[in-house]
């Protein structure tokens, strides 16, 4: 297991390299010139120039990129175009806020998608079976931004239940995590039903069934429990299409988050900023990976064959 | 057995069992499909006997088995065990006779679930049916697994563990450990190797002296069947076509089709000389069975009247019945 941990983590390596190199080269290609930008629209020739040497600007392109790996290597990712403030500051100010809506909504993905695939495992073509996997189908299919601004507009602004935007209390939390987490349970419901069915499907269960055990007792005993392993990998994969959401949900309820801070950045091409935020936010998806790797193995040790 | 079996009540007794299925429509306005896997068959199943179910695949062996053991709801029909009516009972009543009727599946990795040990199954198993107190079920499970030929320290271990003959082995103690009454294989060897098959049905036969239990034994093997079985009943797209005696049924089949089943199997003994006799087709499909006699797309005795009229099942000799409106005719062939 531990050999196994460390290999894992050897791969993270190559991964960083090419995250990092790939969002280097798409901030050269963007248009708009930071220098510019960060002199303001009225600024002299001159100005911006002197920004330009300063910034490192002027250096071939490989020059700049080892320059930046050779700072990450030190632990630094660099100073803000903006305010002139360290990059790094700035992401642990916003990190733990999108890590707390990122637990609320993996939350939200696993409670509601396995209740969910539950319910309609156990009476498949029923109603309820039918009505849950209708829902299921229209969260995945909508767009994050539109179910974010209808849920406000429902529940902030007619029924006036929970604040429209901003991150200082629990009641801010509770939309935006179910926006994010919709689409995921949407995804965990169906994948737990077609895997209980499988299970359900399966002679042990008929045996259990036939020795007169309790329906409820065969479904989360027997059931439930082999079930789960292929629902782990889904709920995994679902964190990375989960961080990736956080950009479009903070932007929508006005979180200050690392996702936020990235659209901002991109926004006022500030480079040093967009690319520490993806590189964290790249380093949080692969150690969640991994992490769920891990739960797997363990999870499943039991049955591996050798 | 004959005369034995009559003096004897029967301890399942199967009436006009129906078992239809609605299957999933493939076009959204496409009609609802019934498949009638099992349609209206009745047998006695006799205490101490071993009654095999043969047929082609398709033909509801095991929907049948599912149906007595209540897995599926009957559609139709009636089933009494010990005279008591099992469709007729609350889910508790049910439940707690349950373990009177024991199943054995195919598949020896899909029928016992891979994350439990053999302990914890043969435990629940006598925990359900309050066979023992706690205390006394140790001695019991290492008895149950001398039963069946495992060592006793197996019981700790799982399923993938074991090969596949250790684990019918398994899945034969988990069904005694309730001690049943009747159990049901449902082709419970014929996933094994020949040499395996035969150790595995050495030891049922072993079970059913030492336990007194009854077998409901469906394979579609025959040379199996013609092995273990006291009686026979060959069944075609959900009916009963045939049911005798096992010797009487090998020596003088009466049905068509046990006999096109029969010509099938190689023939060891020179001096019986068969006449091979191939089926014309496919088995219809079970969604549109053929009118009349469902064999008569088949049969190579058919006449107008098998396409317009059901041969009713009947008892031709005594303890031997078959459906077939010219049976009589026929045996002489
Ligand atoms: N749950 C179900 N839903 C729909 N159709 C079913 C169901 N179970 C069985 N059938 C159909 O009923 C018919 C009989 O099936 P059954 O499994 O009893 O056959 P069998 O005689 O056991 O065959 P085999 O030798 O292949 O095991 C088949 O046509 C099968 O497709
Ligand atoms: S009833 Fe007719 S079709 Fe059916 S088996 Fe007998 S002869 Fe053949
Ligand atoms: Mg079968």
């Amino acid at each position: 297991m531990l050999l196994f941990i460390l290999k894992r983590l050897a791969q993270v390596v190559p991964v960083i390299f090419g995250v990092t190199l790939v969002v280097f080269l798409i901030m050269q290609m963007v248009p708009g010139d930071p220098a510019i930008i960060m002199a303001g629209e009225g600024a002299s020739t001159e100005t911006v120039e002197q920004l330009r040497e300063d910034l490192g600007l002027n250096e071939p392109l490989h020059v700049q990129y080892f320059s930046y790996i050779g700072n990450i290597l030190q632990g630094s990712l660099g100073n803000s175009l903006k305010n002139n403030q360290p990059v790094l500051d700035e992401i642990l100010i916003r990190l733990p806020i999108t890590m707390e809506l990122a637990f609320f909504s993996i939350l939200i993905t696993i409670v509601l998608g396995l209740t969910a695939g539950i319910i309609s495992a156990v009476k498949p073509y029923s109603v309820s079976d039918i009505s849950v996997m209708v829902v299921a189908l229209l969260g995945i299919s909508l767009p994050s931004f539109w179910l974010g601004l209808l849920l406000m507009y429902t529940f902030s602004i007619k029924l006036q239940w929970l604040p429209v935007a901003g991150w200082d209390s629990f009641a801010h939390i509770i939309l935006p995590a179910i926006t994010l987490g919709a689409g995921g349970a949407a995804i965990v419901a169906r994948m737990t039903r077609s895997s209980m069915l499988e299970v359900i499907g399966q002679d042990y269960v008929r045996t259990a069934r036939a020795k007169g055990l309790k329906e409820h007792t065969i479904i989360y005993k027997h059931a439930l429990r082999n079930a789960l392993i292929p629902v782990i990998t889904v709920v995994g994969l679902q964190f990375g299409s989960l961080l990736g959401g956080t950009v479009i949900v903070e932007s929508v309820f006005a979180i200050n988050g690392l996702g936020r801070m990235i659209v901002d950045a991109i926004r006022t091409r500030d480079i040093p900023m967009v690319q520490g935020g993806v590189l964290v936010a790249s380093l949080v998806f692969v150690f969640v990976n991994l992490l769920v790797d891990v739960m797997y193995k363990v999870f499943n040790k039991r049955i591996d064959l050798n | 057995m004959n005369t034995l079996l009559s003096s004897k009540k029967p301890i399942l007794k199967v009436s006009n069992l129906k078992q239809y299925f609605i299957v999933k429509r493939e076009a959204l306005f496409q009609p609802k499909q019934v498949v009638k896997a099992v349609d209206g068959i009745s047998f006695d199943l006799y205490p101490g006997e071993t009654l095999s179910i043969v047929g082609e695949s398709g033909c509801g062996k095991s929907t049948t088995g599912r149906s007595i053991l209540h897995l599926d709801e009957p559609t139709e029909g009636e089933i009494l065990y010990k005279d008591v009516s099992l469709t007729e009972m609350s889910k508790k009543e049910l439940r707690n006779i349950r373990g009177d009727i024991q199943v054995i599946f195919q598949d020896p990795f899909a029928s016992l679930n891979p994350r439990r040990t053999i302990r914890q199954m043969l435990d629940e198993a006598m925990a359900i049916q309050k066979v023992l107190p706690p205390k006394q079920r140790e001695a019991r499970m290492l008895e149950l697994m001398q039963n069946v030929g495992l060592r006793p320290e197996y019981l700790e271990r799982y399923p993938h563990e074991f090969s596949g003959g250790q684990r019918q082995r398994i899945g034969i103690a988990r069904a005694l450990a309730v001690n049943p009454k009747v159990i049901i294989c449902d082709e419970a060897v014929s996933a094994l190797d020949v040499s395996i098959q035969a150790q595995i049905l050495n030891l049922l036969k072993r079970l059913q002296n030492d336990f007194d239990l009854t077998f409901l034994f469906i394979s579609h093997d025959l040379s199996i069947v013609k092995h273990i079985s006291d009686r026979v009943m060959v069944m075609y797209l959900g009916k009963i076509v045939e049911i005798s005696d096992k010797a009487s049924l090998f020596k003088n089949p009466l049905h068509p089709y046990t006999k096109a089943l029969l010509s099938a199997i190689p023939v060891i003994d020179q001096t019986i000389k068969r006449e091979r006799i191939l089926l014309k087709g496919d088995v219809p499909s079970p969604l549109n069975p053929p009118t009349g006699c469902r064999f008569h797309t088949r049969c190579p005795f058919a006449t107008d009247l098998c396409r317009d009229e059901e041969p009713l099942l009947r008892e031709l000799e005594s303890g031997h019945l078959v459906a077939c409106h010219f049976a009589e005719k026929l045996s002489a062939i």
